[in-house]
């Protein structure tokens, strides 16, 4: 059931990367989509606070005003909040799901979905609080029923109900803790989201321009269709019979009303236990983690700045020369992946130092192991035409790509792919090299496709350098099950008119060390 | 694809974002309370009655406190649970008992209950107990009320107000 759920997700992506784009795919942009929804709730916010009247009789002519007397700023604004609100929730809601969908929760993320988990709790806090400021029928509504909800627990002296009773019961200081709820939860909700993307590194804080742009116009153009409007005001005297709620942040008092309160904290509880418990119950096989060679490192930082989840450190070099540092790698933030090896300088397969020895590499997948498979296989390679395709074990299956013209290496992940291997190969013998990794804007490990492009583009340590002939050099980023993308891109390969030096093979010299 | 079909579908999947949030922020209504029906609140916050009496210490009893101690009166703490019990139109409709909040017991009790009723004329018989008696009721009120749809009528106790209010 798992798989097919995460089959029927994958094919919403693809079906989202042809519309948008796979860089502009709001489903590879679930997380940065939530931080926008919750500035635009903050910017927005703060011009709500400070028209509100925090007065019984103030609050709901204050905001009901805005949208009757101030549409085109205030009223819009107003309902750019809310939308933003029933936006994040609705993202972060997704957000979790795909997490969960690819076991995102487990080892080296542990940290990230514990600390997410509990937003998704503080963004519900946040949103139904903000219904009991406009004090309408509805904040009369949500605050009577939260009250019940909480009065529920053994541990209140006197019930929250009696707050709502009667009329006279409702003061002006109630609504100053509505504002320290609201607010109050808003802002331990923004404390946690920092919590929750410190053990990643280059964490993406905003979507891309134009998907930014384009959920922002949709929300205000929503705002401006269909404003949100205040109900009548609160009267404890009477009760909605039929009242129109905000199904995604209210959903809660519905279910409370069709079971109890006891069903609904049971269920909460559970759920949130549940869902704390994930990292915990299932046990994935630990990847070994990247191991440093204090001979061959040289302290240059970019595996520092490289590693996706702030797994690497630098500390003084144990050579104790002054200045000289050398790389930590903290095995519980170590995702395994190997980018760390693709941004060391010395992984190069120039190097005649035999074995091949580089700063920092994984010792499940050695570069020299790597080095000598190429070799070896490029060797063996008959005919005119002999391609080299780099890929890795999360992207489209590259070792299907296999024939008698083409070899396929798949790594821990495409980052971790030193450049100097693509001219490599053509020093070799390949007439042409293909690289490839998970689909654009989705690399398992965050930043491999990104690094690797940068890298191959020159524009990132370490660079593949500028005498290789791009022209026999493709990059093609496909997804699991977007072979096909491969095989285009090799048969584009195939039809370029073979080099000069085409049918020599054989290890190039190396430079000594 | 074609970069027009691209355009058509992303403005087509914003708007179904923009469809989505837009409903479900306001349909479908909730029918929280059926057509033609009132809501009964009942809400009890009341300290019970002490269960036992203060009394006067006697000598031995002063003698085996500490000096410091030695107030000539005992009053213990602990209070009575109340019992509420609702009738409308002669039906019971709740009996209820409340512990004395707090680990000594000396709090008040609090009752809180939502009774779903039609709009009309109703009998309603209220009835607390808060002392340690067991038959009968300290405070008692009946009173025939006419419910409008959507109207609350709360249940109250105000000591002040001679007991059980209803308004």
């Amino acid at each position: 059931m798992m798989r097919d759920a995460r089959g029927a997700w994958t094919g919403c992506e693809r079906v989202m990367d042809t519309l948008f784009g796979a860089v502009l795919n709001p489903l590879r942009h679930l997380g940065a989509l939530a931080f926008l929804f919750f500035w635009l709730i903050a910017l927005s916010g703060v011009y709500l606070y400070a028209v509100l009247d925090t007065s019984v009789e103030g609050a709901w002519r204050s905001v009901d005003d805005l949208s009757r007397n101030q549409w085109w700023f205030g009223g819009l604004l107003r309902s750019l909040h809310r939308y933003a609100a029933d936006a994040f929730v609705l993202v972060a809601g997704l957000h979790l799901l795909r997490e969960w969908l690819f076991g995102h929760y487990r080892g080296f993320r542990r940290y990230s979905w514990l600390t997410g988990v509990p937003l998704l709790l503080f963004a519900l806090i946040c949103g139904i609080g903000g219904f009991w400021l406009k004090w309408d029928q509805l904040g009369q509504f949500s605050a009577t029923a939260t009250a019940e909800l909480l009065d529920w627990l053994p541990i209140f002296g006197s019930p929250f109900t009696r707050n709502f009773l009667v009329a006279e019961a409702v003061s002006d200081r109630l609504f100053s803790l509505f504002v320290f709820v609201h607010i109050g939860a808003s802002l331990l909700l923004l404390f946690l989201a920092w919590f929750h993307v410190q053990r990643i590194s280059h964490a993406q804080m905003l979507p891309p321009k134009r998907l930014a742009a384009g959920s922002t116009a949709t929300l205000l153009a929503l705002a401006l269709l269909v404003p949100v409007m205040s109900q009548a005001p609160a009267d404890l005297s009477v009760v909605q019979s039929a009242i129109a709620i905000d199904w995604l942040l209210l959903a809660v008092h519905p279910l409370m009303y069709a079971t109890s309160p006891g069903w609904v904290w049971a269920l909460s509880t559970g759920a949130l236990l549940l869902l704390f418990s994930l990292p915990f119950t299932t046990r994935a096989a630990r990847p070994a983690v990247a191991r440093v060679d204090a001979a061959h490192c040289n302290g240059c930082r970019q595996c520092f700045d490289d590693c996706p989840y702030a797994a690497i450190t630098m500390q003084p070099h144990p050579d104790g020369r002054p200045g000289k540092e050398i790389a930590l790698v903290h095995a519980d933030l170590c995702a395994g992946c190997g980018i760390c090896t693709g941004a060391c300088p010395p992984s190069t397969p120039f190097r005649s130092v035999e074995p091949l020895t580089t700063g920092i590499d994984m010792p499940q997948a050695p570069i020299s192991v790597l080095r000598g498979r190429l070799e070896t296989r490029l060797a063996a390679l008959r005919g005119d035409r002999r391609i080299v395709v780099f890929g890795c074990d999360h992207g489209a299956r590259v070792g299907t790509m296999e024939s008698a013209d083409v070899v396929a290496f798949s790594l821990l992940c495409t980052g971790m792919l030193p450049p100097s291997f693509v001219e490599y190969a053509m020093r070799c013998g390949a007439t042409g090299v293909l690289v490839t990794g998970c689909a654009e804007g989705g690399c398992e490990f965050r930043l491999g496709n990104r690094w690797t492009g940068e890298r191959l583009l020159g524009l990132r340590q370490p660079r593949l350098r500028a005498r290789v002939p791009r022209e026999r050099l493709r990059v093609v980023w496909a997804g699991r099950g977007d072979e096909r993308s491969l095989r285009d891109a090799l048969d584009a390969l195939r039809d370029l008119p073979a080099p000069a030096m085409a049918g020599a093979t054989g290890r190039p010299r190396r430079r000594v060390r | 694809m074609s970069r027009v079909y691209s355009w058509i579908g992303q403005v087509v999947l914003y708007a179904a974002f923009a469809a989505v949030i837009g409903v479900f922020t306001r349909w479908p209504a909730y029918q929280h309370l059926p057509p033609d029906h009132a809501l009964v609140k009942l809400s009890f916050i009341h300290h019970g009655q002490r269960l036992q009496e203060c009394r006067q210490l006697s000598p031995d009893e002063l003698a085996k406190l500490p000096p410091n101690m030695r107030a000539p009166m005992s009053c213990p703490r602990e209070r009575s649970p109340i019992l509420v019990e609702v009738d409308i139109d002669g039906v019971r409709v709740l009996r209820r008992s409340a512990q004395p909040a707090g680990l000594s017991h000396d709090g008040a009790a609090s009752v809180y209950q939502r009774i779903e009723v039609p709009a009309g004329t109703h009998r309603f018989d209220v009835r607390l107990r808060d002392s340690a008696r067991t038959g009968g009721f300290d405070f008692e009120r009946s009173e025939v009320l006419e419910l409008k749809p959507a109207q609350i009528l709360v249940i109250d106790f105000n000591a002040e107000k001679g007991g059980i209010t209803l308004q």
